[in-house]
């Protein structure tokens, strides 16, 4: 066999304490969810861990509400999220394949490195917009913070126990899709709006998701003056993918779209 | 660490974050499910975790410590077919038979988990992580929404014998019939 899974201290935690517990300050810890992400890079050597901690039976799984929010565990497969509060549940169910959805986690999308030849974290716009709170374990104990910090800062170090996400007036999503055995999203963007005021998130642009302001000052005046400030946000990136031009121009078609939709209350 | 493999218990002593799929070709020369791309994209490799369709490349071996595993070994009974893969027999949904194994675990929980017939859209949806290179996929969907109505040859024995009557000259030319 190629690779080395031999050297690895292997811990099961068997519950949220015991995974909080053996994942210490991260140092040196590779979390295990799904596997979807992971197990490839192991098997194939790539990635050596020194230990690994499996937490798909620590009981980090399920669905709740709390004081209005809606309270999503770390270990909830994407499967689970298929009939999530909108526009989560529409990004869910867009992700690769019912195998691979019952098996990848929240947590695992959330803190999942970009690819080296395609961004990574299909349900990283939906929680941007839906104000998403991540609290974490890790070193100096446990925190709660947006969703946008914690992709500013990356999962270094951070052991994702839950997310919590609030419920919008309404949602909309937009996509391009590229057909395929496995069709894919290439970019998304997703737009919610609560309390008056409305977010825009983009996915599949860049490394990771992003929230785009300028677009959402400018839908005050319209889906079209949106859609020309998207860009002042985002980055852009070439890959297997997309060329960074081809995304500059289908971007702000796709902003127009889901404002459009978010305008007409179709969710 | 232990698996029960198509009803028998089985010690696994591989390290613990072997994949499954190597843990069943490598140490229990269970060999069924197949290294295809071994990265989760072609589905050669499902099988059945407690009863819910799995890629065994993506699973550590301890995550389903104590589970039960189905494989293509454990289905039909002796030299007898499933409904499933008398249903790919009698329809010819294999050629090179690489993807077979994954294809007919995937059918076999989508048929478990639904109530007769099964809309052509349910199929696709639950074989799009699948791939094959040879059929077209025309076939497969055929044999998997037959074997979702149990619209199989009631006299089916084993691939040697080859299905009887009418569909063994039409479906499958040159069949030993």
């Amino acid at each position: 066999m190629e690779g080395s899974v031999d050297a690895a201290e292997v811990i099961v935690a068997a519950s949220p304490q015991e995974a909080v517990e053996a994942f210490g300050d991260g140092r040196d810890v590779t979390v295990v969810a799904g596997g979807t992400i992971v197990m490839p890079e192991i098997r194939h050597g790539r990635l050596h861990p020194r230990k690994a901690l499996l937490i798909n039976r620590a009981g980090l799984d399920g669905i709740r509400r709390d004081d209005g929010r809606i309270v999503i565990g770390a270990g909830t497969s994407l499967a689970d999220l298929e009939d999530a509060v909108e526009p989560l549940g529409a990004c869910a169910r867009r992700v690769a394949d019912l195998e691979i959805r019952g098996q990848a986690t929240l947590g695992g999308n959330l803190c999942a490195p970009p690819g080296d030849e395609s961004p990574r974290g299909d349900l990283q716009a939906a929680l941007l917009v839906l104000d998403a709170q991540v609290r974490s374990a890790g070193e100096g104990g446990e925190r709660t913070e947006p969703v946008e910090d914690f992709l500013a800062s990356g999962p270094a170090g951070r052991l994702v126990l839950d997310v919590s996400v609030a419920e919008p007036d309404a949602a909309a999503t937009a996509t391009v899709r590229r057909p395929h055995a496995h069709a894919y999203t290439v970019m998304r963007v997703c737009a919610a709006r609560a309390g008056g005021q409305t977010r825009i998130a983009v996915s599949g642009a860049g490394p990771t998701a992003v929230r785009s302001r300028a677009a959402e000052q400018a839908a005050a005046d319209g889906a079209g003056a949106a859609a020309e400030r998207v860009l002042d946000d985002v980055t852009l990136q070439d890959d297997a993918i997309a060329s960074s031009w081809y995304r500059s121009q289908v971007l702000p078609v796709l902003v127009r779209r889901a404002l459009n939709d978010l305008a007409q209350g179709d969710r | 660490m232990r698996l029960t493999v198509n009803g028998v218990e089985r010690e696994v002593l591989s390290p613990p974050l072997t994949t499954l799929l190597d843990a069943l070709r490598e140490e229990l020369f269970v060999t069924s499910p197949k290294a295809g791309c071994q990265q989760g994209g072609c589905g050669a490799c499902t099988v059945l975790v407690d009863g819910e369709p799995r890629r065994s490349c993506l699973t550590p071996v301890a995550a389903v410590d104590g589970a039960a595993i189905a494989t293509v070994e454990g289905l039909g009974d002796g030299d007898e077919l499933s409904t499933v893969q008398a249903a790919f027999h009698e329809h010819y949904a294999a050629q090179c038979g690489f993807c077979t194994s994954g294809f007919l675990m995937a059918t076999e929980a989508l048929v478990a988990r639904s109530e007769g017939e099964v809309e052509r859209e349910e199929i696709l949806e639950a074989l799009s992580g699948h791939i094959c290179r040879c059929t077209g996929y025309v076939k497969i969907v055929d044999a998997v929404a037959a074997a979702a109505r149990g619209d199989v040859n009631a006299d089916r024995a084993s691939a040697d014998t080859g299905p009887q009557g009418e569909d063994a000259a039409t479906v499958i030319p040159g069949s030993p019939a």
